[in-house]
């Protein structure tokens, strides 16, 4: 039960034209529910790929995924949306906020295509600011807050469905190395709380806050380091 | 219905953030609709003002009058008489071989001065039987109409209308005084309400009448007038201007109309009289209304189709622009069919806002019109229908096609977009 994530074989393949490149090729794992990871690797080796599909944002190849027990293959569309808006949250390097919505409108975001009541998805979304320590800013436009600030806000957003997983892909990778440490601290913290989280990242210092390292190469897993789960 | 609200809201505000380009884009549509609305507004007011003068001609008429062919003359240089139009002989024909025909009004007309005292003014003489005034009803405003025995015992009286009244008459709408019409004296029995004439009918009353009993205006006035042209006199010998021809059954209008010009024909050597039937007048211009309509239809289509092209054209524009919020609401667990819905919801909002103003301008514009130059328009209800119809079918026309190539982008690609 402690189970979250099973991927069985899972390959895929990008074709360009005639050319065909594996991007993953046949990754076998599990993730536990409140582990915080690292993906790591060279270049070009399939971290994202990975996690866009963990991230139901792709389907694999071949090979199966199982998130929370179901199995993903065969999802339409609409179900894979669904299962977005309700098992998941994503964070993004470069933050990815909506320009013309305010800072309380991009926290409530998630909650819009929940359905959520105005008034509720409103306090939901300042409880929310106040958690990553933006209470003040609701009604800033982001671009009127630093990188840092965004993506505070970002994973305000991520945490707002209350996902049973965040998926972060190079959260830090516009920080500088202070504020990079911030954020990692408020994963940390998430974590600490219960939060499963898969982040993508290149540097052995911001994966030094994670709990488990996942090495891939050429669409391999390479190495696990840390707890196994 | 809450969340559509909602998403409508949402869409005002995004378009609102872009103000000048979306108020420029639904400038298209609002031209469209103002035109069409105001176009629509003066042409049915036109065409409904024509239609009822036709129809008060009655349908079931058809009008003879006399016209001037091309000139044959007798007598020498000096005296010339033009002889033409419609005769005696020609109007107990109608009488005798038409079975369809009910009534026969005919009527000679004569220009004369008439004069009350120390006013004159140049009246347009009816010399006609009592039938006249029921088959061009009219209300009269005083007195009584013609009468039979005003024909028989050869009275000298007239029915005058209500403009010429006031310009002669000292006391307005009086009646029993005498008015002299050329040399005669006429008692005024009776004073009907002036009308206007339609086009090139032959209505009475475009100017000012004095209807006198037929036998009288015979006896008086004679087939032959006199009129002054630039310096000489030029003299008309008419029996009969106008002949009104009631019949039965409306759908006896037109054969016998036929059948009236052929015998008319024989008769006259010259097409020196003209048959008009207000039932195929008023077709033809119910036909021309038609016309007018298709072409308006089209005008309007053509400016709404180019007002479509540009809520497309930026709906376009506003997908690619907006391409890495798409990745992002689909990341976040936003279906095609929302994202559908944002998009196709701005097009329409453009639009229906575009097509509410020309609405309101298509409204205002009809009456400023009416006001500074008395044409009558009418803003029907089907056009404002028709304009808010069109105006929304054009935003979700033109705006499904971006809205679908947002919903079909690619999440992955989209949040690399830029
Ligand atoms: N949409 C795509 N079409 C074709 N090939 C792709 C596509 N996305 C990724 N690839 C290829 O798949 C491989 C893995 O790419 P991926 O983005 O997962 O790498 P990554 O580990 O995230 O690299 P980086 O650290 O540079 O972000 C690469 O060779 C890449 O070129
Ligand atoms: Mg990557």
């Amino acid at each position: 039960m402690n189970e979250l994530i099973r991927l069985e074989t899972v390959r895929k393949i990008y074709r360009m034209g005639s050319e065909e490149v594996g991007a993953l090729d046949g990754v076998s794992l599990t993730f536990s529910r409140g582990s915080f990871w690292a993906f790591m690797g060279p270049s070009g080796s399939g971290k994202s790929t990975l996690l866009n599909l963990l991230g139901c944002l792709d389907r694999p190849t071949s090979g199966r995924y199982i998130l929370e027990g179901r199995d993903v293959e065969g999802l339409d569309d609409d179900e894979l949306s669904e299962l977005r808006l309700r098992r998941l949250g994503f964070i993004f390097q470069s933050f990815n906020l909506i320009p013309q919505l305010s800072v309380r409108e991009n926290i409530e975001l998630p909650l819009f295509y929940l359905g959520w009541e105005e008034e509720e998805s409103a306090a939901r979304a300042s409880e929310l600011a106040e958690k990553v320590g933006l209470g003040h800013r609701l009604l800033h436009r982001p671009t009127e807050l630093s990188g840092g600030q965004q993506q505070r806000v970002a994973i305000a957003r991520a945490l707002a469905n209350d996902p049973a997983v965040i998926l972060a892909d190079e959260p830090t990778g516009n920080l500088d190395t202070a504020t990079s440490r911030q954020i990692m601290e408020l994963l940390v913290e998430l974590n600490a709380g219960g939060k499963t989280i898969l982040m993508v990242t290149h540097e052995a210092e911001i994966a030094a806050y994670t709990r488990s390292q996942l090495h891939l190469r050429d669409g391999r897993v390479q190495a696990i380091e840390g707890e196994r789960g | 219905m809450r969340g559509v609200t909602r998403a409508v809201r949402i869409g005002i505000k995004d378009l609102w953030l872009h103000g000048l380009r979306s108020f420029l884009t639904l400038l298209g549509v609002l031209f469209g609709v103002w035109s069409v609305v105001t176009m629509l507004a003066v042409g049915e007011g036109a065409s409904a003002q024509a239609l009822e003068r036709i129809r008060r001609l009655g349908s079931n008429n058809i009008m003879l009058t006399a016209t001037k062919a091309v000139e044959e003359t007798t007598g020498g240089q000096v005296q010339r008489t033009s002889v033409y139009g419609l005769t005696y002989a020609d109007e107990r024909r109608l009488r005798e071989s038409f079975p369809a025909v009910r009534r026969i009004v005919p009527a000679k007309l004569v220009r004369k001065e008439a004069r009350v005292g120390e006013r004159t003014l140049e009246v347009r003489v009816v010399g006609t039987t009592p039938e006249w005034f029921e088959l061009v009803p009219r209300r009269m405003l005083a007195g009584r109409e013609l009468a039979a025995h005003d024909l028989a015992a050869r009275s000298a009286v007239a029915v005058l209308t209500e403009s010429g009244a006031r310009k002669l008459l000292a006391v307005e709408r009086s009646i029993g005084g005498f008015v002299k019409i050329g040399t005669f004296a006429f008692e005024v029995i009776g004073i009907v309400e002036s009308d206007v004439g339609v086009g090139d009918l032959p209505t009475p009353d475009q100017e000012v009448d004095a209807y006198i009993p037929m036998t009288v205006c015979k006896d008086r006035f004679g087939d032959i007038s006199q009129r002054r042209t630039s310096g000489s006199f030029e003299r008309e010998q008419v029996e009969l201007h106008q002949i009104i021809v009631e019949v039965d059954d409306t759908s006896h209008v037109e054969p016998t109309a036929d059948a009236i010009t052929t015998m008319l024909k024989r008769f006259h050597k010259r097409a020196d009289y003209k048959v008009q039937v207000p039932l195929t007048l008023l077709r033809e211009a119910e036909a021309t209304k038609r016309t007018f309509s298709i072409v308006l239809g089209s005008i309007a289509g053509i400016s709404l189709l180019v007002g479509g092209i540009g809520i497309m054209n930026i709906m376009l524009a506003s997908v690619t622009e907006r391409t890495r919020e798409i990745g992002i609401r689909r990341a976040i667990g936003a279906k095609k069919r929302q994202i559908v819905g944002q998009f196709l919801i701005e097009s329409v909002v453009l639009s229906v806002v575009g097509g509410l103003v020309g609405l309101l301008l298509g409204i205002a514009t009809p009456a400023v019109i009416e006001h500074f130059s008395g044409m009558p328009t009418d803003v029907t209800p089907d056009s404002i229908a028709l304009a808010l119809g069109i105006s929304g079918a054009v935003g979700v026309l033109f705006g499904i096609y971006p809205a679908l190539r947002a919903a079909d982008l690619d999440p992955i690609v989209a949040l690399r977009h830029e």
